[in-house]
């Protein structure tokens, strides 16, 4: 025991220090406490770069081969590339709700409940640290598939990752807000999860394109968020900006981040119960 | 430091069923004190907690918390209070200095004195050595330690812990315990806690708020509680079961005197000043030449406070009766 060698209280904390909070800060502080097990621990974050990687490497040449020439566009990298990014986004950001569920039953969550922290920094910054990820796939993704024909327009792509980045923290906020209110029935957010995320893929054009499907799927393609979105970074990494199909994007995205923090901070109020 | 008033909350747990787990609480707790909070399982302690540390809204009544309403002020509250809630506030995929650093932080620590007062804390806890291991290889009391150093990273005037030692060994219980009073020593924090441990409440709190069925049915100290409501057991021994009845007789005639029963040589009784009335006793059978084999007088446990309040012991009541939301 040194129990007496303590900072005693006062020096510790001041009330000017104490009273100091805004949603920037709490949001870098979130983000930072996620970062660091996998900065701490390189391996996860290994597995996590190379894993799009493997995808592609496996599905881009079945696609090449039965898609050549019928992929709009013409090659089918510049096609397959931002799609393998939303998809990324994607499997990423529906599934932080489990890292939450697991806090949620330990109780950590809770004790970040009791601290000061702004309820929207405990969403966006969980959200925020797949993008992170997301943005170091990206890179090694292009880095990869430059060599092998992808033409890269910087400004687009860049453009590109900060949708989905707008995308990924409005769908991780829906992710967390199906966490908490299943957090009784932990299963549940798994079996959700799943119902929407394939039927969501698959009705975006993502994999397969929709123009050979037939007219019920397009017409379901439609209503279909996603879809906007990969639409717009297809354009967005072939140099197209200022584009309808770009601005649809952005709308999809926006919407998708305005519900998401609307439902995921209210779930995230009542998570004490 | 706190002070409730008619504070109640009912969970519906369905259209025709509502939970009435907390039922009107009036709590105060002045600067300083240790008060534990005692109940069986489902008792409404966890809940009370869960008001009190802005988790839970209540349906009625209010709460002041370090001089704040945990309704309208609920980020006020949140700055001056520690909590170690009943399960690990470290995330088990976190390493022990990173979380006390990340807590640090959160209240408005600099990185520099974060650092320094993660340092230190691990160091009066006793983990010292475990910095910069994962929390899932921390054993489960070097778990509970890492929560209270979490708890009391921003050194807050009041720490409110909810069965901080449920599932430890009797041991580490103790360790435990030794922590968390010197750190009140150290520190000069108020300290509001839940137990269903008997023997913690009374050897720890210098105040028991005894609650049952979401109501508080007694708040004293130890002593007084056991004084005001169970009072001493006696048990006297003699020779002859002539003398014991001689005995008996005259226990039977003391003011105050309950349960006072008879089989063969023995005499039991409850009262209150047990060990004066006990040298009355040997001085009565010494009188009366009746020989004693056996003296003796039992201080009453929490136990029997809680039996005589509510008729049951606390022991085996609540296993019935889970607590919501817990």
């Amino acid at each position: 025991m040194s129990a007496t060698t303590l900072t005693p209280p006062g020096a510790v904390m001041t009330e000017s220090r104490v009273e100091r909070s805004s949603f920037s800060r709490d949001t870098g502080i979130v983000l930072m406490r996620e970062l660091r097990p996998m900065l701490r621990d390189p391996f996860s974050l290994i597995f996590g770069l190379v894993q799009p990687i493997v995808f592609l490497a496996l599905f881009g040449p079945l696609l090449g081969g039965s898609l050549a020439g019928s992929v709009p566009g013409g090659s089918v990298w510049q096609w397959f590339v931002p799609a393998i990014l939303v998809m990324t986004a994607l499997f990423g950001s529906s599934t932080v709700g489990s890292n939450l569920l697991y806090e949620m039953q330990t109780g950590a969550h809770e004790r970040m409940l009791v601290t000061p922290l702004s309820r929207s920094s405990l969403l966006v910054g969980r959200a925020l640290k797949e993008m992170v990820t997301l943005g170091a796939q990206a890179v090694l993704i292009v880095a990869v598939m430059v060599p092998f024909g992808l033409r890269l327009h910087p400004a687009g792509a860049l453009l590109g990752l900060a949708l989905l980045a707008v995308f990924g923290i409005g769908l991780g906020s829906l992710s967390y807000a199906l966490a908490i209110a299943v957090r009784k029935q932990d299963w549940m957010f798994w079996v959700v999860q799943q119902t929407f995320l394939f039927p969501l893929m698959i009705l975006s054009g993502m994999l397969l394109p929709l123009e050979s499907g037939p007219g019920w799927m397009q017409v379901l393609s439609r209503f279909n968020p996603l879809t906007y979105i990969v639409d717009a970074e297809r354009a967005l990494f072939s140099g197209e900006i200022a584009t309808a199909t770009v601005g649809w994007g952005v709308v999809a995205a926006a919407a998708t981040l305005a519900v998401g923090l609307a439902v995921g901070i209210r779930g995230m109020r009542r998570s004490g119960g | 430091m706190i002070h409730t008033e008619g504070l109640t909350k009912d969970f519906v747990v369905s259209r025709k069923e509502t939970v009435h787990a907390v039922r009107g609480i009036d709590l105060d707790v002045a600067p300083g004190e240790l008060v534990a909070i005692l109940g069986p399982n489902g008792a409404g302690k966890t809940t009370t907690m869960r008001m009190l540390t802005t988790l839970l809204a209540p349906t009625s009544g209010s709460a002041r918390v370090a001089g704040f309403d945990v309704v309208t002020q609920p980020g006020q509250v949140r700055r001056r209070i520690g909590y170690v809630g009943q399960g690990n506030g470290a995330g088990h995929n976190q390493r022990a200095a990173d979380e006390l650093y990340s807590q640090g932080v959160t209240y408005g620590l600099s990185r520099a004195d974060s650092r320094r007062r993660a340092g230190e804390l691990l160091d009066s806890l006793d983990l010292a050595g475990k910095a910069q291991r994962k929390v899932t290889d921390l054993s489960g009391g070097q778990r509970r330690r890492l929560d209270v150093a979490m708890g009391l990273m921003h050194a807050p005037p009041l720490l409110v812990l909810d069965e901080p030692s449920t599932g430890l060994d009797p041991q580490n219980r103790a360790n435990l315990w030794e922590h968390i009073t010197a750190m009140r020593t150290a520190f000069d924090i108020t300290v509001l806690l839940t137990t269903h441990y008997l023997d913690e409440a009374d050897s720890m709190a210098e105040r028991v708020v005894v609650v049952d069925h979401g109501e508080v049915i007694a708040d004293d100290t130890p002593d007084a509680l056991k004084t005001q409501f169970a009072g001493d057991l006696l048990v006297v021994t003699t020779q002859e079961p002539d003398g014991a009845a001689q005995l008996a007789r005259v226990v039977e005639r003391w003011q105050g005197a309950t349960e006072v029963t008879l089989t063969g040589t023995r005499i039991s009784a409850r009262i209150a000043n047990g060990t004066t009335r006990v040298a009355e006793l040997v001085h009565t059978a010494d009188a009366a030449a009746v020989g004693l084999a056996d003296v003796q007088v039992r201080r009453p446990t929490l136990d029997d406070v809680f039996l005589n309040l509510t008729g049951r012991s606390l022991r085996e009541s609540g296993t019935e009766n889970e607590e919501v939301a817990a």
